[in-house]
């Protein structure tokens, strides 16, 4: 019986981050426009704009090879597991133990390997321009991650989401300018990661600025469905862990009862609602920056991580 | 001492650490300036959770003391400084960002480790205080190192002194006296500097350190 | 006649010799050029199949043959951890010799690669199971000159004899290296087989720079920076076959030589010792790489990154140092079975890309990136084989490179329980570099991937290029599939590795093969855990679940049109990102730091119908720091000594003389 609610619970969370993916998204624009003082679409567009992607035919280029055909599934896949196994509204699910956090980048890595290569596919200069920036930033950002989980499985002896997330939920773990830094440094990655401003600008068509919608620029119909789905599910994917890690409020833990899991439910859509807002504040406050101050930006943010390690050594003495 | 005396201590001066970075990462004058306000803010938040947790009031003082000085008065008079001399607002930095900022952290690595096995009889508060506070010294001399700009140097130089006021706080029982003379001594700084500021730009029309180097031969 | 595992393997390597020999009187017959190769193959499938059950059977036997130097003989051993790369030159030699088969027939002169191939076999079979000084050097030295020789192959290519020529003398210099380690190692009553070697632990005083000779002659061979400069020269100057064994197998038998004198025969470890080998290793990650990402020579470009990986396998064994001579056995044991198990994915993908790349070299004749492009269209296995090398290289799951890298960071994750400040710190600085290398691989991957196989067609060689046969593709087939098996059940290769740990660092990992879901969880399961099957199946189920819904409900129709471009297509395949244009954001990010890049504009002012021109520096400061100047200075004095051709009896015999009554000096002062 225990075996089987927690294949439903992790069945569940399949399911939900796949629903409420493209709602966060919605979210996310139509706050940005509420804020320019537009009235903005309907929050269900992305609903709507995916539905009518998928029902379209798709155009693809003559010399496009099968490897763009399949990398949209490949994509949309690697983020989707990812986002399974990462702990939305309950941790120590039924297989969060199948990827830990260096995992999880690393599936995230998978999917970016195959955007990068369909970007070259078709050989314009577009898609180059945007592949190779998107290499720049993955090569930085990921350091500044492995940075993240260094810091947090200093403090939980564990890279687990789950066992770090046990952490973070006792209150032993006390005030920590550590957490702080990689909280920060977490929340850069993330803007760069999911091309959000002021490293990317997920609206513009504008070329020369432009660096994830280059490269998906020749995809159309299904595959451009696939793509934007999977692009909404890593940054649901991205607030999630944020949410999980610093705001563990409400979360329940494998083996509560079932209403803690409604309680999981509803705190997180609660941090998803209050993370699409800030980020849509974030967005219409930041101008973007040039391109070659991105490496700056990231570059911070790795030495936040770093710096997070050595301060924790500090507060904990001869560890 | 109860975990949470201890937390926000380590919050505080771990903040210093990091709003040293801050300074370090920036490339226009009036932001450094504003950021320096914060740093000198920070400083007497943790100079005055000494305060209460040593049960020290003559530290107050000193909290007060930093945050009039150096959170207000300094920044805003530089400020005016800046404008009314017109002085070019972006800041040179030798070598760059990224390479001043690993060489930074390579500083806080060090006084870590110098630190904390040296110290390892005082207590635990103490301990890190030390570390921290060399820390916020090394990185102010690193400032001061790889600015061009005058006005960029002398944020260095009340950087480094924020570190010693840390540190001093931190180990136990600073008489007020020194605090005083301390307080002072940055003021004749800051005076000394406004001055020679002055005198550059007056000779050279710029504030440009480098432009001395040029008129005493160095730089041939 | 005593049939054990390692008497059948020197068997297997006396054959190998045959073979060479054999190649040598016949290699212009027709049957010596169909024969040798599968021949080749088929005894290094013995001697891998061999080496396997030796490991797996576990225990060790030695054997001394009357060879070499009258009175002492030539000591040969299997245990576990020769066993180990036995079967890695053996599985290895096995893949090339398949590979061979058919790309061998593309060979303009066989004469000059037969008779050395099956040599330069036998020679790194040898190494591995010396047993003794004499035998190790002698087969080092063996191995060095065929491989050598495989690389004078084409001698008539341009730079091919200055990759020679820096080869032979590095090669030289490692194993001069080697010689005074093992002097060292001897100790003063000169015992030279590793057995009596062992035995001599504690009454060593030099045993650091023993280490760091240990350190200078392997790594010259593996290609440690700032060693490395002959290896991006020399691999890919030999035949593409030969390049894969020379960077997929030979760095590893020197890594053999590493673990062989580091963990074995020195004794308990300094933990100094450790911080040499993580700061060389996290540089040549990083350095290696960031060479390898503004090569345009795919050969050279899979040269460099074999640096890099050279580079984290040293990463991890330093690790493994650290905490053997901290006495966390476990932490030792982790950080070393990670090395290994990379060390063999290294030995199965890099086979794999340089297989690959050679098919790309015999279909286009090209090793040019900027003058490839949409061969994915012609060659369509080779394309999707590259790919599953590609991505394992890259450190991707569910792949083999990502299991033995997430390894590495579970082992760099353990480093603050270290005691020593200076680990504490440098470890998660080397994990640093460690995420920026795999990072930049994927970068590099992607680079070279999409510009040999993906857009169009750069040149006319590209366009007619056709899909090389069966035999070449069979070969990456048989890697690639391992490259997957690795990553999917990794469970089985760490546990045959777990009596390598436990004679090396005195503790093994926990088994693997018994836990739940057939999942990896190195220390304990609550700390780390990563389950490459069902990250596997995972992805297979949900690409192919929603692959087939969104076909249920989506429109089905195709079309296929001219590339959109933004409403710019140009149809010029100049119009392409090219491999330097690919690489300019990351050389503007890190090229000035580590190469000095400097990029300059040349506008013409308007109006004027001048060229645009843009020029770009790059310095190879290792290159032009340090081997310039020792090259300038070795020339120097060579001229200074040019004089001593010309002199007259009288003086040599003077010159003899005096070098007689110095060396009887010497002797008396030392007594």
């Amino acid at each position: 019986m225990a075996l089987i609610s927690d294949y439903l619970v992790q069945g569940v969370q399949m399911l939900l981050v796949l629903a409420l993916a493209p709602l966060v998204t919605g979210v996310v624009r139509k706050v940005k426009a509420r804020l320019l003082r537009r009235r903005g679409a309907s929050v269900w567009q992305p609903y709507r704009d995916l539905l009518r992607l998928i029902r379209k035919e798709a155009v693809i280029a003559e010399n496009a090879s099968w490897l763009f055909r399949a990398a949209p599934y490949l994509i949309f896949a690697a983020t989707w597991v990812a986002a399974s196994l990462a702990p939305t509204f309950a941790s120590g699910l039924m297989f969060s133990w199948a990827a830990d956090l260096i995992a999880i980048v690393a599936l995230l890595g998978s999917a970016r390997f195959f955007q990068t290569l369909a970007g070259l596919d078709i050989g314009t200069s577009f898609g180059g321009i945007g592949s190779s920036r998107e290499v720049m930033i993955a090569s930085l950002a990921e350091p500044a991650l492995l940075m993240v989980a260094f810091t947090l499985s200093l403090l939980a002896h564990s890279t687990q989401l789950s066992s770090i997330i046990e952490v973070t939920q006792s209150p032993a773990v006390g005030l920590r300018i550590s957490l702080a830094m990689v909280l920060v440094s977490l929340v850069l990655v993330a803007l760069a990661e999911n091309a959000r401003i002021p490293v990317d600008n997920p609206a513009t068509h504008l070329e020369l600025t432009m660096v994830h919608e280059a490269m998906v620029l020749e995809y159309s119909g299904r595959h451009l469905a696939m793509i934007e789905f999977g692009a909404a599910l890593k940054l649901l994917l991205y607030m999630s862990l944020i949410g999980g890690i610093f705001v563990p409020v409400g979360m329940a833990r494998s083996g509560d009862p079932w209403p803690a899991y409604f309680v999981g439910m509803g705190a997180y859509v609660a941090k998803l609602g209050v993370g699409a807002v800030a980020l849509g504040v974030f967005e219409t406050a930041i101008a973007k920056m040039r391109v070659f101050r991105v490496p700056e930006f990231l570059g911070g943010a790795l030495m936040l991580g770093f710096l997070a390690i050595l301060l924790l050594f500090v507060s904990r003495g001869h560890l | 001492m109860s975990s949470l005396d201890f937390d926000v201590a380590h919050l505080l001066s771990g903040l210093m650490v990091l709003v040293c970075f801050l300074m370090l990462y920036q490339d226009r004058l009036y932001s450094l300036l504003n950021t320096f306000a914060l740093h000198a803010v920070v400083l007497a938040l943790a100079v005055a959770w000494q305060a209460y947790i040593q049960a020290a009031p003559h530290l107050y003082v000193t909290a007060a003391i930093a945050l009039l000085f150096k959170g207000g008065f300094i920044p805003i008079a530089l400020h005016r400084l800046i404008r009314r001399m017109e002085i070019h607002r972006e800041v040179e930095i030798v070598g760059g960002v990224g390479v001043t900022m690993l060489f930074g952290l390579a500083l806080v690595a060090l006084s870590i480790s110098v630190m904390l096995p040296v110290t390892s009889s005082a207590g635990t508060l103490a301990r890190e205080d030390l570390a921290f506070a060399l820390s916020v010294v090394l990185l102010g001399l690193l400032m001061m190192i790889t600015r061009r700009n005058a006005v960029s140097q002398v944020v260095g130089f009340m950087t480094l002194e924020n570190g010693l006021v840390l540190a001093a706080t931190g180990a136990k029982g600073m008489p007020l006296v020194v605090e005083i003379s301390v307080a002072f001594s940055i003021l004749i700084a800051f005076i000394v500097i406004g001055i020679f500021l002055f005198r550059i730009r007056e000779r050279f029309d710029t504030v440009d350190v480098s432009a001395l180097d040029t008129f005493r031969g160095d730089r041939q | 006649m005593n049939l054990s595992v390692l008497s059948a393997a020197i068997w297997s390597i006396v054959a190998l010799l045959a073979l060479s020999a054999c190649g040598a009187v016949a290699a212009r017959t027709r049957l010596a050029q169909v024969l040798i190769y599968p021949l080749c193959a088929a005894i290094c499938a013995a001697i891998g199949a061999l080496a396997l059950w030796g490991l797996l059977r576990g225990g060790s036997e030695s054997l001394v043959l009357p060879l070499g130097v009258p009175w002492i003989g030539s000591h040969f051993r299997l245990d576990a951890l020769a066993a180990l790369f036995l079967a890695i030159v053996g599985f290895g030699g096995c893949a090339a010799s398949v590979y061979a088969i058919g790309y061998g027939r593309h060979e303009a002169a066989p004469a000059r690669v037969l008779p050395f191939y099956p040599a330069f076999l036998a020679g790194m079979s040898l190494v591995v199971l010396a047993g003794d000084a004499f035998t190790f050097l002698v087969s080092w030295e063996f191995m060095s000159v065929m491989s050598w020789a495989l690389v004078m192959a084409h001698h008539k290519e341009p730079g091919n004899t200055l990759a020679g020529y820096v080869y032979l003398v590095m090669a030289s210099f490692g194993t001069l290296a080697l010689l005074l380690a093992f002097g060292l190692l001897a100790g003063p009553e000169g015992h030279y087989d590793f057995a009596s070697m062992r035995d001599l632990v504690g009454a060593r005083p030099l045993a650091g720079v023993a280490l760091m000779l240990a350190l200078v002659g392997t790594g010259s061979k593996a290609g440690l920076v700032p060693l490395h400069v002959w290896l991006p020269l020399a691999h890919p100057a030999a035949p593409s076959h030969v390049s894969a064994l020379m960077s997929g197998i030979m760095t590893k038998v020197a890594i053999y030589g590493f673990i062989r004198i580091a963990f074995d025969l020195l004794g308990p470890p300094q933990w100094w010792w450790s911080v040499a080998l993580l700061s060389a290793g996290a540089v040549t990650a990083v350095v290696g790489l960031l060479y390898a990402l503004l090569q345009d020579d795919l050969k050279r470009l899979l040269a460099y990154s074999t640096v890099e990986n050279i580079g984290i396998i040293f990463l991890g064994l330093g690790l493994a140092l650290a905490f053997k001579a901290n006495g966390m056995g476990e932490a030792a044991a982790l950080a070393l079975v990670a090395s290994l198990l990379h060390a063999i994915n290294h030995a199965t993908f890099k086979s794999l890309l340089f297989f690959g790349a050679g098919s790309v070299l015999s279909a286009t004749g090209e090793r040019d990136l900027a003058a490839m492009g949409g061969l994915i269209h012609r060659l369509p296995f080779t394309a999707a084989l590259m790919l599953v090398g590609a991505a394992a290289i890259s450190a991707l799951p569910p792949l083999n490179g990502f299991v033995s890298e997430w390894l590495l960071f579970q082992a760099i994750l353990i480093s603050p329980s270290l005691p020593q400040w200076l680990l504490k710190f440098l470890t998660p600085a080397a994990g640093a570099m460690l995420a920026l290398a795999a990072a930049l691989a994927a970068a590099c991957f992607v680079r070279a991937y999409g510009m040999a196989f993906l857009g169009r067609p750069r040149s006319p060689a590209a366009e007619t290029a056709r899909e090389v046969d069966g035999f070449q593709i069979g070969a990456m087939s048989m890697l690639a599939l391992g490259c997957l098996l690795i990553g999917i059940l990794p469970g089985p290769v760490l546990d045959a590795l777990a009596p390598i740990a436990r004679v090396l660092v005195g503790q093994a990992l926990p088994a693997q093969s018994g836990q739940p879901w057939l999942m990896l969880a190195p220390l304990a399961d609550h700390r780390s855990s990563y389950d490459g099957l069902m990250v596997f199946a995972f992805i297979a189920v949900s690409a192919a679940a929603s692959a087939l819904l969104v076909r249920a409900v989506a429109a089905k129709a195709m079309r296929r049109a001219p590339a959109w471009d933004c409403g710019f297509p140009d149809p010029r395949p100049a119009t392409q990102y090219s491999p330097s244009s690919f690489a300019q954001p990351l050389r503007r990010v890190f090229g000035a730091l580590v190469f000095g890049a400097r990029e300059r504009v040349e506008m013409p002012a308007p109006g004027t119908t001048g060229p645009a021109r843009f020029t770009l520096r790059i310095h190879d400061f290792v290159w032009e720091g340090l081997y310039l100047p020792i090259a300038a200075g070795v020339g120097r004095i060579a001229e200074r000594l040019n004089h001593l051709q010309f002199l007259t009896i009288r003086q040599y015999l003077s010159l003899v003389f005096g070098a007689l009554v110095l060396l009887l000096t010497l002797l008396t002062v030392w007594r």
